[in-house]
């Protein structure tokens, strides 16, 4: 007769599953003349820009510091699994890299963490600080007014078009929209005129993470209003704004693009590695009609970069994002970036800030900005021809930053910013209306900011 | 013949003496490593896991985290996206284990006892190879099946039937499907053991009295394989709704949450949302469900033969 299964082993197959469940990471202290880099590698893998450039960066270092070594650590995942990560290495002082690249959209939610290290003590006797700008240098200031990072370039949002399709289409070569509703006709007119092509992308839901909110949905909400009041978070009050009717507009015009099927097909769109195709495959094949976007596209199409697309700035137009109504300022974008910054568990944070210097000479953070397609924070370098003149559309998107807006990068944000995904994706997919995913994103609010909110 | 009282009362005969404290020790002592690696590796995490649920930790956005009691359970409750995830999970499982892996698991062993050595080989080798198959690259291969310009549309589209995107209209189903192709080789394995086990003189018997195949398998090959079909569905069960890679590589969860089971919904709580505690309540959460669908096999498998 066949043994009869008890409990104890059916409870370890429990258990098991259980453990597999969890994840566990291991890692080496460092050595006192290693300095561990910790960075995002592209999911891409013909896209070296950011390798490439720590290489010339790490050679360069340990020829000027002999006995000293660069340990490079990529990280090679999408923007929302790479903050993860990073996170879970920051914990523990045996994983935590010496410096670490951060998206400043999540740098105070990690400060908060006390996983960073105040930068004021180098900061002050370091004489390049000053020729960062303003607004880049409270980019990694906390609420405790200590700066935490070291920007590397800044970025600006708007419309890219395919001359091409517009011809077809009969729209003009030097487009300009005036409103929300110029941008939807020009792209009602692609579908019309110009079948086989997307006619407008606007990134969105929780697989493009950090893309649909920044990219998407805030394009259009900081095109709202008057463009002097913040319509996502109240600083006055410090609440975050919940119920606005800006906020249902712009679900609306994301819920418009997907209906009228102006956007990529959903499936598409919803696909987390989306981002890529449309740098690598739509854009360079004249698949994509009106693509709302970053500055840092051309980095994708440079010698050397994977799908060197030189030709680019004949083939496509830029355009600013216009406001609703196209009521004064006129344009929006948005800006955000990138900063180094230092672990508090970091073993060498001396000689980490020592990289940070190498790296930010004016002539390697100039040589970074144009290899990365980044608007220069530094004014040595914005005010060099020599840069202005890189790249077609350096002097577009480095206009932009006078009409530039900052996200609220609070702690909270990283979650806000999941309950807006979780909006768009709603009326993207039809699963739900405006209505019912904004009432929905005021529900995740009150939760992700401790009831921290203002209706208006 | 009633078999549960029977094990019991072995036991108690097979031991008539208590051996003293001294041997006790002495023969715990070449366990002991194992036991330590056990408490340490699998009971640590677990117990931490456990603690972590009735707190509020986060992954980021925090200095410090507090016990908070049963607040992250309450809130799982009270989460519309929670309950989704419960129900989808209950979809998945039934479709994919219970119904698909299980029922087809069977009818191949069944088949295959018939079939030739050659069919044999050739059926158990494909089948087997979609067991053998890392999650992630049944999950890539089922993605290329499914996706809109995939395999089945092509097929689909030569048979001029209407084709869509799977992916996107059926996810859950779609996900369901994957896991049956993953995971039946499981069960059929489990089920071709139990069907060697039937003595052939019980089955010859039933032909000689006339029995007919539907009722030979019914009145005797299920009846006798009772105990493996409650196994086989505890362990593809507590399989099945740990399933996570698989549905990542295909949907990711999506569109909206509609193929967000559990698993996924925990990574997102956790990881994504950087809510450690509530994502860990969820994993808690996940057990419980896992006990009681074991617990509804052990009563199965209790009824006599």
């Amino acid at each position: 007769m066949p043994v009869r299964p008890t409990a104890t082993p059916l409870l370890l197959a429990t258990l098991l599953t259980a453990t597999a469940l969890s994840a566990c990471g291991s890692g080496s202290g460092s050595s006192p003349d290693t300095v561990k880099i910790s960075f995002k590698q592209s999911t891409d893998n013909s896209i070296r820009v950011m390798d490439t450039y720590l290489g010339q960066m790490k050679k360069e270092f340990e020829k000027a510091n002999p006995g000293k070594k660069v340990e490079l650590v990529p990280i090679k995942a999408p923007d929302s699994e790479y903050y993860t990560k990073l996170q879970q290495m920051l914990r523990s002082p045996k994983t935590a890299p010496d410096l670490v690249y951060e998206d400043t959209f999540l740098i105070n939610s990690d400060i908060t963490s006390g996983y960073l290290k105040p930068l004021d003590a180098y900061l002050d006797k370091w004489p390049d600080w000053n020729q960062f700008i303003d607004t880049a240098k409270s980019a990694a200031k906390a609420q405790d007014g200590k700066t935490y990072g070291v920007p590397d370039g800044t970025d600006t949002r708007g419309l890219w078009f395919d001359k091409g399709v517009f011809q077809k289409a009969g729209l003009p070569a030097d487009w300009q929209p005036k409103s929300w509703d110029d941008v939807l006709s020009a792209a009602r007119t692609i579908k019309r005129k110009v079948p086989g092509v997307t006619p407008l992308n606007v990134y969105t839901g929780k697989p493009a993470g950090e893309a649909a909110t920044m990219q998407g949905f805030e394009m259009l909400l900081y095109g709202t209003g008057d463009g002097k009041t913040d319509p996502m978070y109240d600083t006055a009050a410090k609440k975050w704004v919940a119920g606005s009717q800006a906020f249902k507009d712009a679900l609306t015009f994301v819920e418009t693009v997907y209906k009228e099927k102006l956007g990529p097909d959903v499936s598409d769109a919803l696909d987390p590695n989306f981002p890529t195709t449309v740098r690598g495959e739509l854009l360079p094949k004249g698949k994509l009609g009106i693509n709302l976007d970053g500055s840092w596209l051309p980095q994708d199409w440079q010698k050397g970069a994977g799908h060197e697309w030189p030709e680019w700035s004949q083939k496509l137009g830029l355009a600013y994002m216009p406001t609703q109504h196209g009521q004064a300022p006129g344009k929006v974008s948005m800006s955000g970036g990138w900063t180094w910054a230092i672990p508090s568990k970091a073993g060498n944070p001396d000689l980490a800030f020592k990289f940070v210097e190498t790296m930010q000479t004016k002539a390697n953070a100039q040589k970074w900005y144009i290899a990365n397609s980044g608007i220069a924070v530094r004014k040595d370098v914005a005010s060099d021809p020599a840069y202005v003149q890189a790249q077609p559309g350096i002097k577009f998107f480095t206009d932009l930053v006078a009409s530039t807006h900052y996200r609220p990068a609070y702690p909270a944000y990283p979650k806000v910013s999941t309950a807006v995904q979780e909006a768009m994706e709603g009326v993207t997919t039809g699963d739900s209306s405006v209505d019912k995913a904004a009432s929905g994103y005021d529900e995740e609010l009150k939760t992700a900011t401790d009831g921290q909110v203002v209706r208006k | 013949m009633r078999a549960a009282p029977a094990a019991p009362a072995a036991a108690k005969t097979v031991s008539p003496r208590r051996p003293g404290r001294p041997r006790v020790l002495a023969r715990a002592l070449p366990v002991a490593p194992a036991v330590i690696l056990l408490l340490l590796f699998l009971a640590g995490p677990i117990a931490y896991c456990a603690y972590i649920a009735f707190t509020d930790l986060q992954l980021t956005g925090q200095a410090h985290s507090s016990f908070v009691g049963f607040e992250n359970f309450r809130a799982a409750f009270k989460d519309e996206a929670f309950l989704n995830a419960v129900w989808l999970t209950l979809v998945f499982t039934v479709l994919s284990s219970l119904v698909g892996q299980n029922t087809l698991g069977l009818a191949l062993a069944a088949l295959m006892q018939r079939a030739s050595k050659p069919v044999r080989t050739l059926v158990g080798g494909i089948v087997i190879t979609a067991w053998v198959l890392p999650e992630v690259v049944a999950g890539f291969l089922l993605y290329a099946f499914f996706r809109r310009e995939g395999t089945l549309n092509a097929i689909l589209d030569w048979l001029h039937l209407p084709t869509q995107n799977w992916l996107f209209t059926l996810p859950i189903l779609a996900v369901s499907f994957a896991n049956v192709w993953r995971g039946t080789a499981f069960s059929m394995l489990v089920y071709s053991a139990a069907l060697n086990e039937i003595p052939k003189e019980i089955t010859e018997a039933a032909e000689v009295d006339g029995a007919g195949g539907w009722r030979r398998m019914w009145h005797i090959t299920l009846p006798m394989i009772r105990r493996s079909i409650a196994t086989n569905l505890m362990l593809n069960t507590l399989q099945t709704l740990s399933v996570f890679g698989l549905i990542w590589v295909m949907t990711r969860g999506g569109p909206g949450n509609r193929s967000q089971t559990l698993p996924l919904f925990m990574y997102e709580q956790a990881f994504q949302k950087s809510m450690i505690g509530y994502g860990t309540a969820v994993a808690l959460l996940l057990l419980v469900v896992g006990a009681l669908f074991s617990v509804v096999y052990m009563r199965l498998l209790r009824t006599e033969v």
